[in-house]
């Protein structure tokens, strides 16, 4: 575990300078892939040839210090196309799946140099808070075994906290890089809606999803985000806004003298347990003592975010998943003898039933005689809850809250009530509705369960440098989660 | 708001799925208690707010038209759950 424990950012040195072979650093990797993943069940697929063959011909070749990445082994979510590479969803009606290309960020990474382990476990089109909607089984936190590793992307938090590899891309469509980011106590970052490419990702709600950095560190988010960062001309809503250098940027970050922190009370009191509350108080005690103001500010319609999210996203959801209809790939039933019946077949055994459920509930909200009612009622909402962080915005630089109400919760507690399992993102929802980025940052382990807590920092449109500028001042003065201890 | 076991169905076909009878009631009470939920928003009045449909404010950004073969048939054919090698077979639709 010597090398495998290290962050990115220092076995890419490591690498650079030769101090270790690319073949040793994959083989470690594989080594505890090999030892961890009969509990975790974090990773759908493994490439581990591929990847010794690769680690072999970068090693005969020598380092290449115009890849920031050389080197580097990674994993990716199973929602994010990877050329000649299974692409599942974690679900079953892809179970086949294998894209003949590659997603942008994919082919940016691999310009980057980074070595692709495997494709990570998930909730079932990215569609879940826990990891256990996966046609793959659930994954497991390394942290305790009895507990979920947060959701959709799970696989990549547990994966990346229980060093498989050194990084992962997840998505976050209402929270799914960041929730479980903090439930596994490491680094993970929703940037800007259109600062990553979205060529590639197997679509959930498009006006949401967004791709991005789930790592060991602030440093390593940064250098992961450089990289995939960027316009697209594949993706017409990627921005054209050049991307700054977000590394270098962090070299500056010494205190966090003049830095207004705002601080949403209708964050701050709801559900919210005494462990977490307590864990998040101490964090912003830290970044007051290291000089940064904290504002009060107003999110008013917070209470309204998961009614909005969810009536959006599964309206786009219906949308986006009527292309699996087993014409063209995917799952198809081979008893049905006419095309509406193969369709119905086809859907009904391949689909998941969390995907059902918001197939079908986006449908309803979409159709005649509905759609004034909640659709673009919540269309409506959403521009009220995003104006609310834009005024807030005007009065703070950051706005800080913490990633869930309570640390990672028991397999199967949530399982069987979807509306309770909906109400856990209460704390992510809103940011995804607004567009804006947001870091999971890991602030300490709560006092009762012993597990990681997060905390969210989240910033103006394009304003991820000021977030890890911040962020990496306040990591460096926390005690840090640590490794887990369930496996 | 209720929606009742036949409600369900009818979702259901418009979504192309077909469900088992047991599960037209687990979805009725689900679909029931999610969407009561979200009745939530008509406390608030919205009648003068613009939609917010997308995040993004630039205006759709089109590029050239212009044609690339980037993949061979077989590239594409090779994930169809049946094919003959030049197109994707179906159940006969006449």
């Amino acid at each position: 575990m010597e090398l495998a424990i290290k962050n990115l950012t220092q076995i890419r040195d490591i690498l650079l300078r030769r101090e270790a072979s690319v073949k040793e650093v994959v083989t470690e990797c594989l080594q505890v892939i090999e030892k961890t993943e009969p509990q975790l069940n974090a990773l759908i697929t493994t490439c581990a040839e591929q990847a010794l063959e690769q680690a072999k011909q970068m090693d005969n070749q020598g380092p290449d210090p115009d890849k920031p990445l050389w080197g580097v082994p990674i994993v990716i979510k199973d929602v994010i196309a990877t050329k000649g590479l299974r692409t599942t969803c974690a679900s079953k009606i892809l179970e086949n799946f294998t894209p003949c290309y590659d997603a942008t960020l994919v082919e940016k990474l691999k310009q980057a140099g980074s070595i692709i382990l495997g494709k990570t476990n998930m909730d079932e089109f990215a569609m879940g808070s826990s990891t256990e909607n996966s046609a793959f089984g659930p994954t497991k936190n390394p942290w305790d075994l009895t507990r979920v590793p947060g959701g959709s992307s799970g696989g990549s938090a547990a994966s990346v906290a229980a060093a498989q590899a050194f990084a992962s891309i997840g998505t976050d469509t209402g929270g799914s890089i960041r929730q479980p980011s903090g439930f596994c106590g490491i680094v993970g970052l929703k940037p800007t809606y259109g600062r990553v490419s979205r060529f590639g990702l197997i679509a959930y709600g498009s006006s949401l999803d967004q791709a991005g950095p789930m790592t060991r560190s602030v440093q390593d988010a940064a250098l992961m985000l450089q990289v995939i960062a960027g316009h697209d001309p594949k993706d017409s809503t990627s921005s054209q806004k050049d991307v700054p250098d977000y590394v270098q940027s962090l070299q500056k970050a010494n205190d966090l003298k003049g830095i207004r922190l705002g601080y949403p009370s209708e964050y701050w009191r709801e559900g919210l347990s005494p462990e977490v509350k307590d864990c998040c108080e101490q964090a912003l005690n830290k970044a007051k003592e290291l000089g940064a103001e904290i504002v009060p500010i107003n999110l008013k319609h917070t209470p309204y975010a998961i009614a909005t999210y969810y009536i959006i996203a599964m309206a786009e959801a219906s949308s986006n998943l009527a292309r699996y209809d087993g014409v063209r790939f995917g799952y198809r039933d081979k008893d049905a003898t006419e095309l509406i019946e193969m369709y119905l077949r086809s859907r009904s055994k391949g689909f998941g039933e969390e995907v059902k459920r918001r197939i079908m509930l986006g449908t309803y909200v979409l159709s005649a005689g509905y759609y004034d009612a909640y659709y673009k009622k919540a269309a409506q909402v959403r521009r009220l809850i995003r104006q609310d962080y834009l005024d807030a915005l005007k009065n703070c630089d950051l706005i800080c809250a913490p990633v869930a109400p309570t640390t990672a919760f028991r397999l199967g507690e949530n399982i069987d009530d979807p509306l309770q399992m909906y109400l856990t993102d209460i704390f992510t929802i809103s940011l995804n509705l607004s567009g804006l980025p947001g870091l999971t940052l890991p602030v300490g382990l709560g006092q009762e369960t012993n597990m990681p807590v997060g905390m969210q920092f989240f910033g103006p449109a394009f304003g991820e440098e000021i977030i890890f500028r911040v962020c990496h001042v306040l990591e460096q003065a926390l005690p840090g989660p640590g490794y887990p201890l369930g496996i | 708001m209720s929606i009742s076991k036949e409600d369900v169905a009818k979702i259901a076909t418009l979504s192309r799925l077909s469900l088992e009878e047991n599960k037209l009631d687990q979805f009725a009470g689900q679909l029931s208690s999610i969407i009561e939920y979200m009745q939530k928003l008509n406390e608030l009045e919205t009648t003068d707010v613009e939609p917010l449909y997308s995040p993004v404010d630039q205006t759709t950004v089109l590029r050239e038209d212009v044609v690339e073969k980037k993949f061979t048939r077989e590239e594409l054919l090779a994930n169809a759950p049946e094919d003959d090698g030049q197109y994707l077979i179906v159940p006969r639709i006449i």
